[in-house]
């Protein structure tokens, strides 16, 4: 891979919108609300959150074991099994598996895993058109950018967005704004292209190592279409996609949807065991880099991980400066800590995207330390060299003053001042990455210790008084 | 394959299941999963009915006494109903699309299925049910009979069901098919259907082969 990538940069352009930013965050901020509310309804949820960590980690910690299980009952179930080392050679499997049946029209439902790979431009190459079948992927394809969020693609983009887009793609009406006409449009455009195709692709929300059966999760059908109507289907699997039987993959599905949405489960939850009748499935089993992550002692539960967004809905740097910003497959909390395990140069930066509120763990299903992990992420860049000058000054005198208290003292009660009168200049110039596209709040009259100092004193005289 | 593409695959597999097992932590425990039945007495069919309306799916509660009339007054434009039950003849049957993706002719699809879950408002459906997987989503509409002594608790009470052990393709089918993916907020129609009936009939007592497959 290549250049370093500047999320901040990315995201100016993004702030600098506020149309886009308001839309985002209002959007976002809906679905964590429903997600907390999903949860109050659910009063094992605590126990649900913690059931569904411990049978991520046993699954992982005894991986090996489970894949076998997976490939030997698919197989038993007719299903052709196939390995990919990484995504070149993932690709390389499909492409092999299309043109060996003069396939030139594949329908595909959406999978991180395939973004991953980029998996459709490698088809493209090859004279292979991919036609995405979720409504947000396909809006994504139309407007050529990749998805700005795992669960909701061009959910940055507004209805106006859309209507333009389509309206580019398909010649409907760009005034029309209505969700209702705009999925409408695509339905009349897309489902000629299911029922023509000869092939369908999916990712796997699940593997489930008993049964060998692929586990996909949409609103839209679109995945059990892809799979159920062309006579090839293909399925590519993330090695970490895998739980050990059916009552283990109840606690996920429980999870999953209502701390993605909050609805308690998505109109499919779909279970792929067999190739449809005169068809044939494949089964491409990736590890792209993740049995490496497997043995990093810091890092490798972030394989817990169920794709749900949960952590990116309630991210306050992700909602307010949209998913492309990070210029990566996965995006915000969760993708922060994926990424440099793909290419540590190339997303050494994106540890500092973040405020480190730890909100992205208090919401995660199964439960990874997210933000401690996003902060193990920044001792590993220190180490690694791969933190830029200016950021690594200001740390440099940021840690002496915050473990001196006389010293943070000090600091804090020269800066309410010095805001206030330095102009604006000496505040918000290049040194200040933060406070490029946002305003310094107004600092607080007196530090903390001040008041308490204060205050606890006449508590403590009021109480000597009674 | 050519004998060379399997020696290869063979090898790659080896690859990475050892790289995995080099790197695997320590082996954590399995823990127990609990059914998690709620202490108090659940009214199944009214939870059933609940959670099936934030999906945008309805709930007929009687099997309607005229249902040649009840699926025109409901569907008044469909031409071609497609029926897998026996219980309404309908004017075509799964069979009748044996290419698959023809099935997109079909106005209203009838299907029964084997289990409800109130947790959801889940219907379970499999090709036994459908015989023709795609009569389930390229119909414009589907109607879904559902023996209400059928319904199960919840989602861990789903999972017993054989058919998840048994069936090529086992569906949790929760409303007509929808997207969120502009602004937010679900919306009809997406890809599939555009609006799921359940109606809660009890099946035949005749009906043995399914009834002894739910018990």
């Amino acid at each position: 891979m290549s250049d370093l990538i500047d999320q901040a940069r990315a995201a100016a352009a993004f702030i600098s919108d506020q149309t886009h930013e308001q839309h985002l965050d209002r959007l976002l901020w809906m679905m964590r609300t429903r997600r907390d509310e999903a949860a109050r309804r659910v009063p094992e949820w605590e126990q649900l959150r913690d059931l569904a960590s411990a049978i991520k980690e046993h699954t992982l910690s005894n991986l090996a074991h489970y894949l076998e299980m997976f490939e030997s009952r698919a197989m038993a179930n007719g299903v052709t099994v196939h390995w990919a080392v990484d995504a070149h050679a993932h690709n390389q499997i499909v492409y092999e598996i299309l043109s060996e049946r003069k396939v030139d029209l594949l329908v595909k439902s959406k999978s991180m895993l395939t973004e991953e790979c980029e998996t459709r431009s490698f088809l493209a190459n090859r004279s292979i058109r991919v036609v995405e079948t979720d409504l947000g992927e396909r809006i994504q394809q139309l407007d050529d950018e990749p998805p700005s969020h795992i669960v909701g693609p061009s959910w940055h983009k507004t209805e106006q967005d859309v209507a333009n887009v389509f309206a580019r793609a398909y010649g409907s009406d760009k005034n029309n704004t209505d969700p209702v006409y705009l999925a409408g449009v695509m339905r009349r455009n897309t489902r000629p292209l299911i029922e023509e195709a000869r092939a369908g692709m999916t990712g796997a929300n699940f593997a489930v190592a008993e049964t060998g059966a692929i586990v996909t999760v949409t609103n839209e059908g679109n995945a059990d279409l892809s799979a159920n109507t062309p006579e090839v289907r293909i399925c590519s699997v993330g090695i970490e996609k895998i739980v050990p039987n059916n009552e283990h993959l109840a606690v996920f599905i429980r999870l999953l949807t209502r701390s993605a949405t909050g609805n308690a489960i998505t109109q499919y939850t779909s279970h792929f065991r067999e190739p449809r009748e005169g068809g044939e499935m494949h089964i491409i089993l990736v590890d792209n880099g993740r049995s490496q992550r497997l043995g990093m002692e810091k890092f490798w539960s972030s394989l817990k991980c169920i794709r749900c967004a949960a952590c990116m809905n309630t991210c306050p740097v992700y909602r307010r400066s949209g998913g492309l910003s990070y210029g990566s497959t996965y995006m915000g909390p969760i993708g922060i800590i994926m990424m440099p395990t793909f290419d540590v140069r190339r997303y050494s930066e994106l540890p500092f995207s973040s405020t480190l509120n730890g909100s992205c763990t208090n919401v995660c299903p199964v439960k990874i330390d997210i933000h401690e992990q996003i902060y193990a992420w920044r001792e590993v860049m220190e180490e690694k060299h791969q933190i830029q000058l200016v950021k690594k000054e200001a740390m440099i005198v940021a840690s002496k003053v915050l473990s001196n208290p006389t010293l943070y003292r000090i600091a804090a009660r020269a800066a309410e001042p010095s805001l206030n009168i330095l102009p604006r200049i000496a505040i918000y110039n290049r040194l200040n990455a933060w406070g490029r596209h946002r305003d310094i709040p107004q600092p607080a009259r007196e530090i903390f210790h001040d008041w308490y100092q204060k205050n606890r004193s006449s508590a403590v005289g009021k109480e000597a008084e009674q | 394959m050519s004998v060379d593409h399997a020696i290869m695959q063979m090898a790659i597999r080896t690859s990475i299941l050892k790289n995995v097992r080099d790197n695997q932590p320590s082996l954590r425990e399995l823990p127990e999963v609990p059914k998690f039945h709620s202490e108090k007495p659940v009214d199944l069919k009214a939870l059933f009915i609940a959670s099936l309306k934030e999906l945008a799916g309805e709930v007929v509660t009687e099997p309607p006494a005229d249902f040649d009339k009840f699926l025109k007054d409901r569907f008044p434009d469909a031409k071609t109903i497609c029926s897998a039950v026996p219980e309404y003849a309908g004017n075509s049957r799964p069979e009748d699309f044996t290419r698959w993706s023809d099935a997109s002719r079909i106005d209203v699809t009838i299907v029964r299925s084997p289990m409800g879950v109130a947790e959801t408002g889940s219907v379970l459906l499999s090709e036994e049910e459908f015989r023709v997987n795609t009569i389930g989503f390229l119909a414009h509409d589907i109607v879904i009979l559902l023996d209400p002594a059928d319904i199960v608790e919840n989602i861990h009470d789903a999972y017993s069901h054989p058919h998840f052990e048994q069936k090529a393709y086992s569906l949790l089918m929760t409303g007509p098919s929808g997207s969120a993916d502009i602004g937010g907020i679900t919306v009809h129609p997406a890809q599939g259907v555009m609006t799921l009936t359940v109606i809660f009939w009890p099946r035949a007592k005749t009906d043995v082969r399914s009834q002894s497959e739910t018990a």
